[in-house]
């Protein structure tokens, strides 16, 4: 029997205000799946016209799954949130890609009919689990030069990035990494970011309670000059700092995905369309080039160009991985189109949370200009991948 | 010499042991512009098994937090909270346990409210975010605050106070029926602790208007603080509907229900009600003033004491029984038989189940008395599903536990029989021999004797080291006490350390607590009700009024009155423990000739339906020539048991004094003003005037 793909739209986002993975960082002594519930129930508090049991599956990425964060989070997190049994869930990875992923698999099932509406996010707590806790990478790697040696370290693949685009300088860089800090300030100071964060308690054995209600990494003060002092932790006299590279980060995300008509019949604010996405391999030694292949696919696809998108969310897991994808596209380093409220290296960047928070703000931008038509949610991937995902601005 | 009501230093350095309850300081962003909180959190450094506490310290560290916080401008709120799964938990009682001095106690009281009032007195509102169990001076702080939130996950919010011997003295009786009435607060204060210690929920808390708003746990305290900034910003308007009562009607009606507890006998909850019928038309000052002397008055009191000693018991000793030996000797018990399918059995066999959750099986020899037994305790599962108390699945794994069989066969791979069958001697040693035939020599064999003895039981069988005594209090579901009888025998082996720990295991399984026993007539609770009941029906016998003799021992407060406790035993049954109590100590256990005349009539009640007394039984207790005066017969019904509990400690029927009393509040329900008895037997000067000697040195 022929089937009709259905349309799948995108309703509401939420996510906590992300921290700095840190011993003194906000979330030090926060649950990672507590901070997954906090979003679930906020999105269920903002969208009352959704009723529990019409939720079709909850899909939670998380880039280690365990502790904390195991227990297949989705359906975990989903029983602690107060969901009624009856609506299962599941956790997923594509690392920096995992909410990216859990709302193009959750849509690819609504679309395939399978499922009317789905809770999609993301969940990282790198400081109750650090990047590349408790992997073993297969010795074939190596051996077989497989992958080089520096793949499986994300710095040290931006610096090849580097190395590939000498156009791309340190100084460039750190001016990209210093706009990304001026517009989440300012930003912050227009309001924009605050309506789509949940305020999550926080508890301190030493200090008690507390709430984290505003993010925890940007430096709104940093100049060129704080920049251009930092060390390159990956090689020396090399471009990476942790001034053009998001930070270490805990954070959790959420947003519900919905079949168009079924938003439609509940009464939903459907926000944006889910027009199409791809997922692209490249050399896992220059990971951060990811977001290109996968872009032009998904352009080529759709019979558009680059100047039919009016809106980019990049994230910003390095500087030059963003300016690589700039200049591919021949787009200026400044362009407003992109990521006009700043991006991960003031916001931070936990893993595998950070697709929706993209998708969070272009949701937002979409509202404010609703003469774009056309906006892209995209991100690199470590071990050499790169997602982005096409969307269309239902405001208009 | 400082004045300890000046100088705090003096106070906090009486109690150098306090666990202190530290007052944690953090600025808190509330959300939608609403300024800063400073959101004081409450915790004592210790996990939730470890609440939250109020000594002289711990209010110390409070008021520098506040005042820390009390000269700010850039504040908006001020806000407490607990720790996870505990607000506070009152008032640290090993520091009331210590109070030895007037200027003591009322210092402790002082400071409570010197403490605690600020709450309701800053410049700014303040909010309590009451996240878990909050009991005692930790519901009173929460009180004291301007708001207040409950999480739906609370599951203790109580005044416990009345039940302990005290009354909320930090602003418990002036704050709370101001707040939602008089009624509902005597229902908190007064009617709840005297009954076992009731506790509400979060929900009922809320519902009754002892919070403003009620919240989820899974996001309790940052939805708690959002609902604070709307209340801030003007967004959401608190409305308390206070209802309009007649409080001397509900203080009258508190004080009939206290009578029909306690009979006048524990001053506490009679304070309480004082103070709370006197909170409509006091200042706070004044409320606040009555509860100093009122509290200073009840920590120096007998009564007070011997709670705090009677409690401390219930939550140590009764959970490690004395003289028990090492808990790793039991042997797993995966299967158990009951002999019998009586009414008793049953009760014993679904409580087996539900607790131990392995296979029960009843024997009988009779088919329908088995049939009639498994299908009571299958009819119980169904109700206790039916009413919701447990789910279809859990009903469906019970019922198929449950089985019956008319040989013991089914015994065979039983680790624990216990017989529940007519209380004869022969019958209970020819059930064992049979079992003995059939079960493995290490299979635990128990008797729910009420006063045979588990050594004569044991007599002649192969094994004897592996029978026990395990009795229950009736209702079996309900009691929580269990003596454990340790057979004596010396011509063969006693209950061996196995089988004892074995069957202390089986009992804490249970949730029931256990006392250990020597095997003696009766063991301790019936033991020692025999002797109260028998000089009580002595000096009817001799000619005392039914109603003086019923009444004598009201101001003692016991849960029931002589005669009604005989009816609930029954008459034939206490005559039964009677006559062998009396053929063990003839000197001390008469045979009452009214109670053997009761029962050859065949009267099983001494109340009707009316709860007046059936005339054919007050006929029979008419007559003799040498009445007695209530205070007579109260004094000999306690003499009496004084001696009784002497020869009981010097016998060894159990390790101490604190076991007796144990036995009796656990199975007989006698109450904490007492400590059970021996603390009042100490204190009336029962004990020195009979024995020579006090119980307690």
């Amino acid at each position: 029997m022929p089937r009709i793909a259905r349309d799948v739209v995108f309703v509401d986002g939420v996510r906590t205000p992300f921290g700095k993975a840190s011993p003194a960082g906000l979330y030090a002594e926060t649950r990672a799946d507590d901070m997954i519930v906090s979003v679930i129930r906020e999105l269920l508090r903002r969208n009352p016209a959704l009723p529990p049991e019409r939720i079709g599956d909850v899909a939670v990425a998380a880039t280690t799954q365990t502790g904390d964060q195991g227990l297949t989070i989705g359906r975990s997190a989903a029983v602690l949130a107060g969901l009624p049994k009856s609506v299962p869930g599941y956790a997923i990875d594509r690392m920096c890609a995992g909410a990216m992923t859990a709302v193009t698999t959750t849509a690819s099932s609504i679309a395939f009919g399978a499922t009317d509406t789905a809770i999609a996010g993301g969940v990282e707590h790198m400081g109750h689990h650090p990047m590349g806790s408790g992997v073993d990478p297969n010795p074939r790697f190596i051996s077989e030069r497989l992958v080089d040696p520096s793949a499986l370290v994300m710095g040290s693949t931006a610096e090849n990035l580097h190395d590939r685009f000498g156009e791309i300088t340190r100084a460039r860089a750190d001016a990209y990494a210093l706009g990304s800090q001026r517009k989440v300030a300012a930003a912050y100071a227009a309001g924009k970011i605050q309506p789509d964060l949940v305020p999550v308690a926080i508890r301190s054995a030493e200090r008690g309670w507390g709430l984290a209600a505003a993010d925890e990494p940007p430096r709104p003060d940093t100049t060129l000059e704080a920049l251009a002092g930092l060390k390159t932790p990956f090689r020396p006299h090399g471009r990476v700092t942790a001034g053009n590279s998001a930070g270490l980060n805990d954070g959790a995300t959420g947003c519900i995905i919905a079949a168009h008509d079924v938003a439609a019949e509940l009464g939903l604010d459907a926000r944006m369309r889910l027009v199409d996405f791809s997922y692209a391999g490249v050399d896992p030694a220059v990971m951060g080039i990811g977001p290109v292949p996968a872009t032009e696919t998904v352009l080529a696809r759709n019979d558009l160009t680059i100047d039919d998108i009016g809106l980019i969310e990049i994230n910003e897991a390095f500087a030059v991985q963003v300016l690589a994808f700039l200049d591919h596209f021949k787009i200026a380093d400044d362009d407003p189109r992109v990521n006009p409220w700043g991006g991960a290296i003031a916001l931070g960047h936990p893993l595998a949370s950070s697709g929706v928070r993209l998708m969070i703000q272009l949701a937002r931008q979409f509202a404010e200009q609703p003469n774009v038509r056309f906006g892209l949610t995209t991100m690199c991937v470590g071990l050499g991948m790169g997602g982005t995902v096409l969307w269309e601005n239902l405001n208009a | 010499m400082p004045d300890i009501l000046d100088d705090d230093s003096v106070l906090t350095s009486l109690f150098p042991d306090e666990v202190v309850t530290r007052a944690l300081v953090r600025d808190v962003p509330l959300p939608g512009g609403a300024g800063t909180m400073a959101l004081i959190t409450l915790d004592n450094g210790y996990d939730h098994t470890r609440p939250n506490t109020f000594g002289p310290a711990g209010l110390l560290a409070l008021r520098d937090a506040l005042d820390s916080v009390a000269g700010r401008t850039d504040i908006a709120a001020v806000g407490v909270t607990g720790k996870p799964f505990i607000f506070a938990a009152g008032a640290d009682l090993g520091v009331a346990a210590q109070i030895r001095a007037r200027d003591e106690a009322l210092a402790v009281g002082r400071l409570g409210h010197e403490v605690l009032r600020r709450f309701g007195e800053l410049n700014v509102p303040s909010f309590a975010f009451v996240n878990g169990a909050v009991l005692g001076g930790g519901l009173e702080f929460a009180l004291h605050c301007s708001y207040r939130t409950i999480s739906s996950g609370v599951t203790a919010v109580a005044f416990p106070e009345c039940f302990l011997g005290l009354l909320p003295g930090w602003g418990g009786t002036y704050l709370l029926p101001r707040l939602i009435g008089p009624a509902r607060a005597l229902k908190l204060i007064i009617e709840n602790p005297l009954s076992q210690n009731r506790m509400v929920a979060g929900p009922e808390a809320f519902s009754l208007g002892v919070a403003d708003a009620l919240f989820e746990p899974a996001d309790f305290l940052a939805e708690s603080l959002r609902w604070a900034a709307r209340v801030l910003t003007g967004a959401v308007t608190v409305s308390r509907a206070v209802p309009e009562e007649d409080w001397d009607q509900a203080a009258a009606g508190a004080r009939f229900f206290a009578d029909g507890k306690l009979h006048g006998a524990a001053p506490a909850p009679y304070r309480a009600i004082e103070l709370i019928a006197a909170a409509r038309d006091r200042t706070r000052d004044e409320g606040f003033m009555a509860e100093d002397q009122a509290l200073a008055d009840l920590l120096l009191s007998d009564e007070l004491q011997a709670s705090l000693y009677a409690f401390d018991l219930t939550q140590r000793r009764a959970r490690h029984a004395a003289g028990a030996p090492d808990a790793s000797l039991a042997r797993p018990v995966t299967k158990v038989g009951v002999v019998g399918a009586g009414l008793m059995a049953a009760q014993i066999a679904l409580l087996f189940a539900r607790r131990l959750e392995v296979p029960v099986v009843l024997t009988d020899l009779d088919q329908a008395r088995l049939e009639a037994g498994v299908g009571h305790v299958h009819g119980e599962i169904a109700k206790l599903a039916s009413r919701g108390r447990i789910t279809a699945d859990a009903a469906a794994r019970l019922t198929g536990l449950v089985t019956g069989s008319l040989t013991k066969d089914a015994f065979a791979d039983a680790d624990f029989v216990i017989e529940a069958v007519f209380e004869e001697i022969a019958v209970k040693q020819k059930v064992f021999a049979e079992v003995e035939a059939v079960v493995r020599p290490d299979c635990v064999l128990a008797t729910n004797t009420s006063s045979l003895s588990v050594t004569e039981m044991a007599a002649g069988l192969a094994h004897p080291e592996r029978v026990v005594g395990f009795h229950f209090f009736n209702p079996v579901a309900m009691m929580p006490l269990v003596e454990v009888i340790r057979g004596t025998a010396t011509d063969a082996l006693p209950t061996d350390e196995g089988t004892l720990a074995t069957a202390l295991a089986v009992g804490k399984a249970l949730r029931k607590n256990c006392v250990l026993v020597k095997d003696s007539p009766a063991f301790v609770v019936n033991r020692l009700l025999t002797r109260f009941l028998g000089e009580i029906l002595a000096a009817v016998d001799e000619g005392t009024p039914f109603e003086v003799a019923e009444h004598a021992p009201d101001p003692l407060g016991l849960p029931t009155t002589p005669f009604l406790l005989l009816q609930l035993v029954g008459p034939a049954v206490a005559l039964h423990v009677g006559g062998t109590l009396h053929a063990a100590y003839p000197d001390r256990f008469g045979v009452s000739q009214k109670l053997r005349a009761l029962v050859a009539a065949g009267q099983t009640a001494i109340y009707g339906p009316d709860f007046s007394v059936v005339p054919a039984v007050a006929a029979i207790l008419a007559g003799g020539d040498r009445p007695s005066t209530a205070e007579q017969v109260r004094e000999r019904a306690l003499e009496a048991l004084a001696e009784e509990i002497r020869l009981m400690l010097d016998e060894g029927v159990v390790a101490a004094p604190e076991d007796i009393d144990l036995c009796l509040i656990l199975g007989a329900g006698w109450p904490f003003h007492l400590g059970g008895i021996t603390p009042y037997l100490d204190r009336s000067g029962i004990a020195e005037k009979v024995t020579g000697t006090r119980f307690h040195l």
